[in-house]
């Protein structure tokens, strides 16, 4: 029936006009999937049954005339450093790979009340380090797109997921661009809310201060209706904020006249691939077509931005990864005592690109270094956070590339660290000032793959990055280009 | 070589909130192992943790009650370490901004007072508990860890080196253990980890200001633990100073089988804890208003109420010392004497009966059969004349037992004192018939001779007799 | 260079992590290269400039001190490697 095609907003009327059960939609994707994920391995872990229970349970509850919420019945895969109740998460980490959390992260408690099917657990890099999902323990995913190339990372397996046709809807997560870049190499829409929008409570944390779950989905619409399930505050996490809930589709409303639009002069970097300037400048342009103003702005302490990113990531990553150890939960290498064991663990189960970020963080912390490296970072952080509150005096949002290139292919930048850090010099800045940020697709490149625009808003207005995101996308039919893999066999 | 003693303590002292620090899980202790645990204490991937407001509260509380300043803006740090009774390989606690700073207690060591400066109070969280396969830690070839206790809410101490010696140091345990219990933050069963003490130690040549390196010993959870280990390890870096070596500054442990210090030197490096601001809490501002609101519910504190009751009820100060060990003796005797029984009489009947019968039957004075009410009305009757000290002791055990007022016993038994003159010359002259012997031998200069008249004149008066009067009556018929 | 080889060893042993011999080298370069990309932001001046440990505005975050039901012991040991007689088991502890 090729239904893994359509937006989550359309299968749900479907649903309610009874076109279509629950679990007709629940086996189509199930055949999709094993139609391309051999190809695409964007799953880590698949729990079928257990979706199709949850299909009929939806099904049952519509013949019987109830009334059923957006999401319900609808198949989508959730990142595996996501913590779900008896399902195995793993965070792409030979470390993780048999664990199972005895409790739900709030999202997915959220999720659970309102019945989506839950196909399974998507790929990431290794403990949400990297941008391109090479870094995962198991396998690296491949871009529906091109599969020769990444699909973006760390939530890399989300974004496929949804690009391929093998889940409606997924959940990433984002502390350096994560949800953002992948989403853009996917030609989809992924939303980094503003910090603390989104509980982190069960989310195996990288960077505390920078973590945010997030949606990827093929449309703003949907990315609308998840936001309404995810967002809220939650008691559990103390850096929830405690503010209500906007409807936030009420923001799906085509209207940007008079909005104004910043352009940070400096984030469009001299590297800059010529069709991703392309692209986002045809966006821009659309934008003004369409009423907003153009304004140029200046963030003069963003090339200073994945400095002090990687210092502080990488500073909490290396405390937070230090309950790794094997004496609780999690893998176990046996040594001759404690400390040996300690060593032997945490030196076979975590992958080089984990390791790299441990020592990195554990140096800029350490006695003699802490105040050039960490707090260092901190200071440049305000700066940081400075420019982006100054900017917004002036506009209402800022409008920007994703990265400095569409997707590359798998095993170009993996090699070369530092050439892989210098991918994030859009997206870091965000995470540092804590405002939230979308991708939407805005174009192709030469060789067909998808490049994506990103707007910034000011914290807690998700409502003008979805106006703005959703009067884009209707203007044009970027999100309606559907990957080469996900065209209907 | 004459050196000085150096020492300065850590306490660390577990509150008795209801939940842990962090998270719901009861703070009991003595629960079947890993059953007071939840995936936050157990440090489980995606956890967060979110403060308990009374650990905050008793913080507050603790640094208030020992002459602190409070800091209005505290924030929580990471302190990296890795060990396997730390879940996360990290201790939630405070570094460079802890809830309070730059407090003193008094201390009374052979009839000196001596402030002892603190140096500030923290808050942070305990660890688990580790039961090794083996005796002692090195004879072993696993363990066992217990995660009850992670998580549990601690306060820390810190003390200036302003201590001079093991009775010091004894002397500030138990105030600091006093006043604790006084506030009520803590349950201080010293036996049941509640309170434990690290203790810094370090010698340096008599005269001189420079400080010497120090040994630290961890863990010191008895107050003649403290008192040993430190007399202990004065002795050896004595032996070493004298020799002409160095102290090496370390970690030791008291092996109590022992008798002495262990160097607990590990190969690894010496930590570097590699503190970071706690990304997970937020900061804890607190108002001029709420310290306000807490300092005004503060209880009488130790050296307060002894010194009043020194001066209201003049009780001696070694008395007033004992009567205010506990919060819950002071009240005790504040009710006794609330409606002005005797002062003196209230503070020996607690010090002597009282606390016999309770230690004997072990049993603490919250759960006294003698209420501080009845304890009053008893020495009223004594000081009324009413009953001897003597008979009042009868009359106490009879109280002890059945909780009755003691003027019904005195009543029931017959008690009463017999004051009247005619009716106890009367038992003199009759004693003194019945006697010609023990007469004979006291006139003849055998003084002893009149306390075996005395005792038989109490024994026919069934010691109802006014002792002073029967001492009266017979001096005068005798000489 | 910004990160010598010993510094390396020494940051390994500080987060509980061995790096093979043949690899202790790479990983210095790797470091090495990302601290040298850092010099912009070392050599910046900040003086004045508070630090940011947190984004939001939020303090005085706090729960009443209610028990709460704990994990069920089956559950917390769940993902135990070793247990015994409902402790984690761990091999030997060394002191000295």
């Amino acid at each position: 029936m090729n239904l893994f095609n359509k937006p989550a907003h359309v299968l749900h009327d479907m649903l309610i006009n009874k076109e279509i059960t629950a679990v007709e939609l629940t086996n189509d994707l199930f055949a999709r999937i094993d139609e391309v994920e051999g190809e695409v391995k964007a799953y880590i872990t698949q729990t079928r049954e257990a979706a199709l229970a949850k299909a009929k349970a939806v099904d049952e509850k519509i013949a019987r005339g109830e009334e059923i919420s957006f999401l319900e019945g609808i198949p989508g895969v959730v990142k595996d450093n996501i913590c779900t109740k008896g399902v195995k998460t793993t965070c792409a980490s030979k470390m993780l790979e048999n664990f199972v959390p005895p409790y739900n992260a709030t999202v997915v408690e959220k999720l659970n009340a309102v019945s989506p099917v839950i196909l399974g657990k998507a790929n990431l890099d290794e403990f949400a380090m990297g941008g391109s999902t090479e870094n995962s323990a198991f396998y690296p995913t491949h871009n529906p797109w091109n599969l020769d190339c990444v699909p973006g990372g760390s939530s890399g397996g989300s974004a496929a997921a949804v690009a391929a046709g093998s889940a409606i809807w997924s959940l990433g997560s984002d502390t350096g661009g994560s949800i953002r870049q992948p989403a853009s190499f996917c030609g989809l829409v992924g939303l980094k809310p503003t910090y603390g929008r989104v509980s982190r409570f069960g989310l195996v944390a990288f960077a505390s201060s920078l973590d945010q779950i997030g949606p990827i989905t093929r449309d703003v619409t949907d990315c609308a209706h998840v936001m309404n399930i995810i967002a809220g505050y939650d008691k559990n996490d103390s850096t929830s904020i405690n503010a209500e809930v906007p409807d936030y589709t009420k923001s799906l409303v085509k209207d940007v006249k008079g909005l104004k639009i910043g352009l940070p002069k400096e984030y469009f970097v001299a590297g800059m691939d010529a069709d991703v300037e392309k692209a986002v400048r045809g966006a821009i342009k659309q934008l003004e077509d369409m009423g907003a103003e153009v304004v140029e702005v200046s963030m003069p302490h963003t090339e200073y931005a994945i400095s002090a990113y990687y210092l502080i990531a990488t500073a909490e990553a290396s405390s937070n990864l230090a309950r790794y150890d094997g004496v609780s939960y999690g893998a176990r290498v046996e040594g001759t005592d404690i400390v040996d064991m300690f060593k032997k663990t945490r030196s076979e189960k975590f992958g080089q690109e984990v390791k790299r970020r441990i020592m990195l963080g554990t140096y800029a912390l350490s006695a003699g270094y802490y105040d050039a490296y960490y707090l260092q970072a901190l200071r440049v952080r305000t700066l940081v956070k400075q420019d982006f509150d100054k900017a917004f005096e002036k506009v209402d949002v800022l409008v920007t590339p994703i990265a400095p290139t569409p997707a590359y292919k798998i095993g170009d930048m993996v090699s070369d660290p530092m050439k892989m850090y210098l991918q994030d010099v859009c997206t870091v800045p965000v995470n540092l000032s804590g405002v939230p940020g979308i991708s939407v697709p805005c174009g192709f490149s030469d060789n067909g793959m998808p490049i994506g625009l990103q707007i910034i808003g000011k914290p807690l207005d998700e409502e003008t990055l979805i106006r703005t995101a959703y009067t884009f996308e209707q203007n044009n039919e970027f999100h309606k280009s559907i990957a080469p893999l996900r065209e209907a066999k | 070589m004459s050196y000085e003693t150096v020492v300065g303590l850590e306490v660390h002292s577990e509150l008795k909130t209801n939940t842990k620090i962090f998270c719901g899980c009861p703070t009991t202790f003595g629960g079947e192992q890993n059953t007071h645990v939840c995936p936050v204490c157990l440090g489980l991937p995606g956890v967060l943790p979110v403060i308990n407001e009374k650990v905050v509260e008793f913080a507050i509380k603790a640094g208030l009650a020992l002459n602190c300043k409070i800091n209005k803006f505290s924030k929580f740090d990471r302190k990296n370490y890795y060990y396997p009774d730390l879940p996360k390989n990290f201790q939630t606690s405070q570094f460079d901004l802890p809830i309070a700073e730059h407090g003193y207690l008094d201390i009374e060591v052979n009839g000196q007072t001596k402030r002892i400066r603190i140096t500030r109070i923290h808050m942070e969280e305990d660890a688990g508990k580790l039961v090794h396969s083996g005796t002692t830690i090195n004879d072993s070839s696993s363990a066992c860890v217990d995660y009850n206790r992670t998580g549990v809410p601690l306060i820390e101490i810190v003390s200036e080196p302003d201590l001079s010696g093991p009775e010091e140091a004894r002397a500030y345990m138990e105030k600091i253990k006093s006043i604790l219990e006084y506030i009520d933050v803590s349950h201080c069963k010293m036996e049941e980890g509640n309170l434990r003490a690290d203790v810094n130690v370090s010698l340096r040549k008599t005269g001189t200001t420079k400080l010497g390196t120090k040994a630290e010993m961890k863990n010191l959870n008895s107050f003649k633990m403290i008192e040993s280990a430190l007399a202990y390890e004065i002795e050896r870096q004595t032996e070493i100073l004298d020799d002409g070596g160095h102290i090496v500054q370390e970690t030791r442990t008291w092996d109590e089988a022992k008798g002495m210090t262990v160097s607990m030197r590990t190969k690894e490096e010496a930590n570097d804890y590699r503190y970071l601001p706690e990304p997970d809490l937020v900061p804890i501002i607190t108002s001029d208003e709420q310290i306000e609101a807490i300092r005004a519910a503060l209880p009488e504190l130790p050296d307060a109420r002894k010194k009043r009751l020194m001066a209201e009820c003049g009780l001696s100060e070694y008395d007033a010392a004992i009567i205010t060990t506990t919060r819950q003796m002071a009240e005790y005797f504040d009710a006794a004497t609330a409606q002005k029984a005797d002062a003196k009489l209230v503070a020996n009947w607690m010090m002597g009966d009282l606390a016999k019968n309770l230690n004997g039957e072990g049993k603490s004075i919250e759960e006294s059969p003698v209420t501080a009410q009845r304890l009053a009305e008893l020495v009223d009757l004594i000081s009324k004349g009413t009953i001897s000290s003597k008979i009042a002791k009868t009359v106490f055990e009879e109280m002890w037992k059945t909780g009755d007022a003691p003027e019904k016993i005195v009543k029931e038994k017959g008690l009463v004192q017999i004051t009247d003159t005619k009716e106890i010359e009367g038992i003199v002259d009759s004693v003194i018939a019945a006697n010609p012997k023990p007469v004979e031998d006291y006139k003849a200069g055998n003084a002893k001779s009149i306390g075996f008249l005395v005792g038989q004149i109490m024994k026919q008066s069934k010691g109802k007799a006014n002792p002073a009067m029967v001492n009266d009556l017979l001096k005068a018929k005798l000489d | 260079m910004k990160i010598t080889r010993k510094d390396v060893e020494n940051v390994a042993l500080l987060s509980r992590l061995e790096i093979p011999e043949a690899e202790v080298e790479t990983y210095t370069g790797q470091l090495n290269a990302f601290l040298e990309y850092a010099d912009v932001l070392t050599s910046l001046d900040t003086k004045g400039v508070e630090p940011t440990a947190h984004v939001l505005p939020l303090k005085n975050v706090f729960r009443a001190d209610e028990v709460k039901p704990s994990l069920d012991r089956e559950l917390a040991l769940s993902n135990a490697p070793e247990q015994e007689n409902g402790y984690f088991k761990v091999p030997k502890i060394m002191e000295g």
